[in-house]
C-alpha cells in the first residue's frame, strides 16, 4: 500500500516541542523535589543525622553457620567442628603498631615469617578491617594474652569453629576436607550465604554435600563505637546449622578393609548388597585431611603431588584397572543369556587358544592347559583359554550391551566427585575414537578383561551387588536415608533366574571346590561366600617370552583383583578389591576381601 | 585546501562529561577508601567508554535509522537465548557468555527500544493512530516482559520507560494518556501478586523502612544517616564515617550517591547536579532543535531516560523512591551501564552534529 498522506512537518514540530517543554518542567519539578529531600536531610535535619552518624553504634556482622557433623551409620562422627582461637590486630585502633607488633612477637614467639604474612594481609585491607596475626593458639598462648590484655588496645583473640577429621587418613577419601575458599569459587557462590564463611568443602563428601552441611547464616546488631569496634550485641538472627550427615559407612568394616591393604596402593569398595549403601570405600595410600583445613605448605603439598603413589588420589572411584578375570562371571552369565552361536559348550583347554585362520597363540595363564572343562568350571578354575573362545563366539558388541546392563562403562551415579565413568568398549567407540575398525583379536583379549576394558573398583563392587540379588536396579550410595532397600523379589526379567543360579554357584564353589582359585580363603569361614579372582596385566608380556615376575620391576607387576559377596543364600554385602601390582588375585586381594567381609558379617551373624 | 577529515562530536557535551567524568573518579576513591586499582579501572572504563561513543557520533543518522529494527530483532533474540541458556547471577539470569565476553542484553535493549519506536514512527503521520500505538506497546512490551522475568525489575521499567516517552513525544492524545492510567491503577493489584518476594519487600520497605531494620531496611537507614551527616561541606575526602566504616550498602555501585553526599556535602550535590543539567540541558536543545522526526524523538528519549536515571536513583538513595537496582548514571562502577549512556550520547552527538549535511538533503 503506498502511503498517501503528507506529513505535516511544522505541526509535527510544534507538537513535539509542546511536548517536550512537558517533560523539561517535569523534569524540573523532579530536581527540585530532590534538591528539597536532600536539603531536608543535609540542612534542616543535618545535626540530627550528624548525633545519629556520630552515635552510629549499629553495626551489621553476619554471624556464620556450624557446619554440620558427619557421621557413620552407627552415629560415629567422622567430621566434626573445633574451636580455634586466634590473635587478630584491628591496625586502626594500635596507637603504635611496630611496637605493638615487637612485643607480641615476643610473647608468642612470632618467626619473621609470620610477620611478613601479616604485613602482607594487613595491606590488602583497610585500617579497620581486623587482620588475623597468629592462628591456633594455644589454651595458654590465650590465657597469657588475656592478663596483659589492657596493654594490646586494638588487639584480641577471636574464637573460629575449624572441621576435624578424627579419622585422618582412614575416612579422607570419602569424605574430602574442607578449606579456605578460593577466588574462583568465590565467584560463583551465593555471596549472602557464604558471608560469614571462610571454608568450603573442596572433594568427596564435604564437597558434594555442601549446600546441606553449610548451613545459613545468622546476623546481629552489634553496638560499636566510633572507630567501629564492638561492644556489645543487641539484636541476634541465630545462623541455623547444616545439616547432619548419616553417611551408610560402617566405620569398623572401613578400618577392617584400610588394615588388611596395608602399605600396599590400592582400594576396596563394600556396599550392601540389599540397599546400595557404601560400607566401606578405601583407597591407600591416604593424606590427612586435617592439615588442607589448617592450611597446607606448599612443600608439603608439593610433595603429596609429586608422590609417586598419588596419595591425593582416590583409586576407589577415579582409579580405571582391567577388570581381569573378574570379568568372567558377568561374560559366562552373557554367554548363557544370549545362548548365541552354541555359546556355552565344554571346551578343551590345551594352554592357549587361536583364532581360525591366525596364528596369533593366546595363552592361558595355566601353560600346561586345563584340559576339558564346562562352564562351572573355567569359572571355578578362571580358565582364559575356554573365555577367550566365549568372547570370539559372542563378539564385542554382544557383550559390551551385557555388561552395560551392570554399569560397566558408565558412572554409576555415587554422590561423590569426580566418578570415572570407565570404559566398556564396543565398535562404535572404537570407530568414534580411533577411526580403525574392531578387530576380532581385540574381543578375544576382552574375553578375559583385557585390553580395551576398564573398570573402577566401585563399578566392580556394584557390578557384584547387582549380580548377588539379581538386581539391575541397585545404585550406589553413600547417604544412609537414601539407602532404600531394592524391591522386595529384585525381579529382573533379562537375567534368568535358573541362568543366574548357575553363575552363583559356580562362584561359590570359587572359594568351597578344592581346585578354586580362591580356595585357600575357605579356612574357617562362618558364612558361605561366593567370589571371582583377578589377575591384571598391567602390559602385554611379547609373543613367546616367559613371564618371569622376579624380573619385572614392581610397577609393572600384574595388579591384583578380587570381588566377593556373601552369604550366598541371602547375600548382604559385595565387595570389590583392587590390589596395585599386587601380582595374583586371589592370594594377594583375596584375604583383603575376606577381612572386609568378617569384619561385617561376623558381628552380624552373632559369632 | 586540504580538509582533514572532521571528527563529529558536539563539545559542550563533551565538556558536560569531561566535568562529570572527574566527578566519577574521585567517587571511585572515596567509595573504596582510597584504592588506586578502582581509580585506575574506573578511568579505563572512561576511556573505552569514550572511544565508544565517538565512534558513534560518526555514524550517519540515516544509517542508524536503518539499523534500528535489525539491533531490535538482535536484541529480542539475544533476551530470548538469556532466558534459555544464560547464565545466573545472584538469583536472576542476565548475563550471555560468547566466549571471553559475557554481556547482558537487556542493556542493548535500553537503546535498542527507543530507536525502533522511534524508526516506526518517523514516516508515519504524528500523532500517531490508535492500532500504531498498540504495535508500539507490544514493541515495547515484549522485550520488557522478558527483562521481568529475568527478573530485573529495574531494568524493565526503565526499558518501558524510555520506549513510551517516544510515545509521549510522538503526541499520543490526551485520552489514550489518561485511559492507560486509570487501566493501570485498576491492574496494580494482580502486578502485586506477580512481583518476587524480593522486590515485594522492597516496596513494603520503602513505605516503613524501620519496620525492617536488619533487612532492605538497613540500607535506606544507613543512607539517610549518610547523607543527612554530610550536612553543607561535607566530612570531607575519605572521612566519611557512613561508608569508610561500612555501614553502607553497596557503597560503590547503587549506594555511591549517599558516599559523595556524606564527604561532600550538599555544596558537593550541588556542583554534581549543577554538572549534570550541563549535560541535560545540552541534550534538551540538541532534542528541541533536531531535523528529522527520528532524531527528535530518539534524542528526546534519551535525554528523558538519562534524567529519569539520576532522579530515580538519587531519589531511592534519599528515601523517596523504593530501592531498585538504578545506578547514578556515568558514577556507579559498572562497565556495562556507562557503556550504554555512552553510546546514548554518542547518538546524540551524531544527530547534532551532522544536522547541515541532513538538512540539505532533506531540502
Amino acid at each position: 500500500m503506498v502511503r498517501t498522506t503528507i506529513k505535516d512537518h511544522q505541526g509535527e514540530r510544534r507538537l513535539y516541542r509542546r511536548r517536550l517543554l512537558i517533560t523539561l518542567l517535569l523534569s524540573l519539578v523532579g530536581v527540585s523535589a530532590l534538591i528539597g529531600r536532600l536539603h531536608h536531610l543535609q540542612i534542616t535535619n543535618h545535626a540530627h543525622y550528624q548525633t545519629l552518624s556520630r552515635a552510629n553504634r549499629i553495626n551489621l556482622e553476619p554471624l556464620p553457620p556450624t557446619r554440620g557433623l558427619i557421621v557413620d551409620r552407627f552415629d560415629r562422627v567422622l567430621a566434626e567442628n573445633r574451636s580455634s582461637l586466634s590473635l587478630g590486630i584491628v591496625p586502626d585502633q594500635v596507637p603504635d603498631l611496630p611496637d605493638t607488633l615487637e612485643q607480641l612477637a615476643q610473647m608468642f614467639g612470632l618467626t619473621a615469617e609470620e610477620l611478613d604474612h601479616f604485613d602482607s594481609i594487613r595491606k590488602q585491607k583497610r585500617r579497620f578491617d581486623r587482620v588475623p596475626l597468629k592462628r591456633w593458639l594455644s589454651e595458654e598462648e590465650a590465657a597469657r594474652f588475656a592478663t596483659q590484655r589492657h596493654r594490646f588496645p586494638g588487639v584480641d583473640i577471636q574464637g573460629t569453629l575449624y572441621r576435624h577429621y578424627p579419622y585422618a587418613e582412614l575416612t579422607a577419601h570419602l569424605l574430602g576436607y574442607t578449606s579456605a575458599i578460593n577466588a574462583k569459587e568465590l565467584a560463583e557462590l551465593e555471596r549472602s550465604v557464604y558471608r560469614a564463611t571462610h571454608t568450603i568443602g573442596k572433594s568427596g563428601v564435604e564437597r558434594q554435600f555442601e549446600a546441606t552441611l553449610h548451613g545459613q547464616p545468622g546476623l546481629q546488631q552489634v553496638e560499636v563505637n566510633a572507630r567501629g569496634r564492638s561492644l556489645r550485641v543487641l539484636e541476634q538472627q541465630p545462623p541455623k546449622s547444616g545439616q547432619m550427615l548419616r553417611l551408610t559407612l560402617d566405620l569398623d568394616v572401613q578400618r577392617a578393609a584400610t588394615e588388611a591393604l596395608g602399605d600396599r596402593r590400592g582400594a576396596v569398595v563394600a556396599i550392601d548388597a540389599t540397599d546400595g549403601g557404601i560400607l566401606a570405600l578405601v583407597s591407600t595410600p591416604s593424606f590427612n585431611p586435617n592439615n588442607f583445613v589448617r592450611g597446607i605448605s606448599t612443600n608439603d603439598y608439593q610433595a603429596l603431588i609429586n608422590s609417586p603413589n598419588q596419595p591425593l588420589y582416590n583409586r576407589a572411584i577415579r582409579g580405571r584397572y582391567p577388570p581381569g578375570s573378574t570379568i568372567k562371571p558377568f561374560l559366562g552369565f552373557a554367554g548363557l543369556t544370549l545362548q548365541s552361536g552354541n555359546a556355552i559348550h565344554t571346551t578343551y583347554c590345551p594352554g592357549w587358544f587361536q583364532l581360525e585362520g591366525q596364528s596369533h597363540k593366546y595363552r592361558c595363564w595355566k601353560r600346561g592347559g586345563h584340559g576339558n572343562l564346562d562352564l562351572d568350571m573355567a569359572i571355578i578354575r578362571s580358565c582364559d583359554v575356554y573365555f577367550y573362545r566365549l568372547a570370539s563366539v559372542l563378539g564385542i558388541d554382544a557383550m559390551h550391551d551385557f555388561l552395560a546392563g551392570f554399569d560397566f562403562g558408565r558412572k554409576t551415579g555415587i554422590e561423590l566427585p569426580g566418578e570415572n565413568p570407565g570404559l566398556n568398549p564396543s565398535r562404535a567407540w572404537k570407530e568414534a575414537h580411533f577411526g580403525v575398525a574392531w578387530y576380532p583379536g581385540e574381543s578375544v583379549i576382552n574375553g578375559i578383561g583385557q585390553g580395551f576394558m576398564l573398570a573402577t573398583p566401585l563399578q566392580l563392587a556394584t557390578a557384584t551387588a547387582m549380580l548377588s540379588r539379581r538386581n539391575p536396579g541397585l545404585r550406589p550410595t553413600v547417604v544412609l536415608d537414601s539407602a532404600t532397600p531394592s524391591p522386595p523379589p529384585a525381579p529382573a526379567p533379562a537375567w534368568d533366574e535358573d541362568n543366574w543360579q548357575q553363575i552363583v554357584d559356580a562362584m561359590e564353589m570359587v572359594v568351597s571346590h578344592p581346585r578354586g582359585t580362591a580356595h585357600i580363603l575357605s579356612t574357617d569361614l562362618a558364612y558361605t561366600m561366593a567370589a571371582k579372582t583377578g589377575t591384571a596385566q598391567v602390559f602385554g608380556i611379547p609373543q613367546g617370552e616367559e613371564y618371569e615376575e622376579e624380573e619385572l620391576a614392581e610397577r609393572l607387576k600384574d595388579h591384583a583383583l578380587f570381588i566377593a559377596f556373601a552369604p550366598v543364600e541371602d547375600p548382604r554385602i559385595a565387595v570389590a578389591v583392587v590390589v596395585e601390582n599386587g601380582g595374583h588375585g586371589g592370594s594377594a586381594a583375596g584375604p583383603v576381601a575376606r577381612a572386609t567381609l568378617d569384619a561385617y558379617l561376623l558381628p552380624r551373624l552373632g559369632l | 585546501m586540504n580538509r582533514l577529515p572532521r571528527i563529529r562530536a558536539d563539545w559542550l557535551l563533551a565538556l558536560g562529561l569531561l566535568l562529570l567524568c572527574s566527578i566519577s573518579l574521585l567517587a571511585a576513591l572515596s567509595a573504596s577508601g582510597g584504592d588506586m586499582a578502582q581509580l585506575q579501572a574506573q578511568g579505563n572504563r572512561w576511556l573505552i567508554a569514550v572511544l565508544v561513543m565517538v565512534a558513534v557520533a560518526q555514524l550517519p543518522p540515516t544509517l542508524l535509522l536503518r539499523w534500528s529494527p535489525y539491533l531490535y530483532l538482535a536484541g529480542l533474540l539475544l533476551l530470548i537465548a538469556v532466558a534459555v541458556v544464560g547464565d545466573v547471577g545472584k538469583g536472576a539470569q542476565r548475563w550471555l557468555q560468547v566466549g571471553p565476553i559475557r554481556f547482558q542484553p537487556s542493556e542493548l535493549m535500553k537503546l535498542a527500544v527507543p530507536m525502533t519506536i522511534a524508526w516506526y514512527f518517523a514516516e508515519r503521520q504524528l500523532p500517531p493512530r490508535l492500532h500504531e500505538l498498540l504495535v508500539a506497546t507490544l514493541m515495547i512490551l515484549l522485550p520488557a516482559g522478558l527483562i521481568f522475568r529475568q527478573p530485573d525489575l529495574g531494568t524493565a521499567l526503565l526499558v518501558s520507560a524510555s520506549g513510551f516517552i517516544v510515545i509521549f513525544l510522538a503526541g499520543i492524545r490526551w485520552r489514550w494518556i489518561i485511559s492507560t492510567a486509570v487501566l493501570a491503577a485498576a491492574a496494580a493489584p494482580l502486578a502485586w501478586q506477580r512481583l518476587h518476594d524480593y522486590q515485594r519487600q522492597r516496596v513494603l520497605t520503602f513505605l516503613s523502612p524501620e519496620s525492617d531494620p536488619l533487612g532492605t531496611g538497613y540500607h535506606i537507614i544507613q543512607s539517610n544517616i549518610a547523607i543527612g551527616s554530610g550536612g553543607l561541606f561535607g566530612k570531607g575526602f575519605l572521612n566519611g564515617t557512613q561508608s569508610q566504616l561500612e555501614f553502607l550498602p553497596e557503597s560503590a555501585t547503587d549506594f555511591i550517591f549517599a558516599v559523595l553526599a556524606e564527604e561532600y556535602g550538599f555544596i558537593g550535590i550541588l556542583l554534581l547536579l549543577a554538572t549534570y543539567s550541563i549535560i541535560v540541558s545540552r541534550s534538551f536543545f540538541i532534542s528541541a532543535t533536531a531535523q528529522s522526526t527520528y532524531g527528535r524523538l530518539l534524542c528526546g528519549s534519551l535525554t528523558l531516560t538519562f534524567v529519569i536515571y539520576i532522579l530515580v536513583n538519587i531519589g531511592m538513595v534519599s528515601g523517596l523512591l523504593p530501592v531498585v537496582g538504578v545506578p547514578l548514571p556515568l558514577i556507579s562502577y559498572g562497565g556495562t551501564s556507562m557503556m550504554t549512556l555512552m553510546i546514548g550520547f554518542g547518538l546524540l552527538m551524531s544527530i547534532q552534529s551532522h544536522r547541515q549535511m541532513f538538512y540539505g538533503e532533506s531540502q
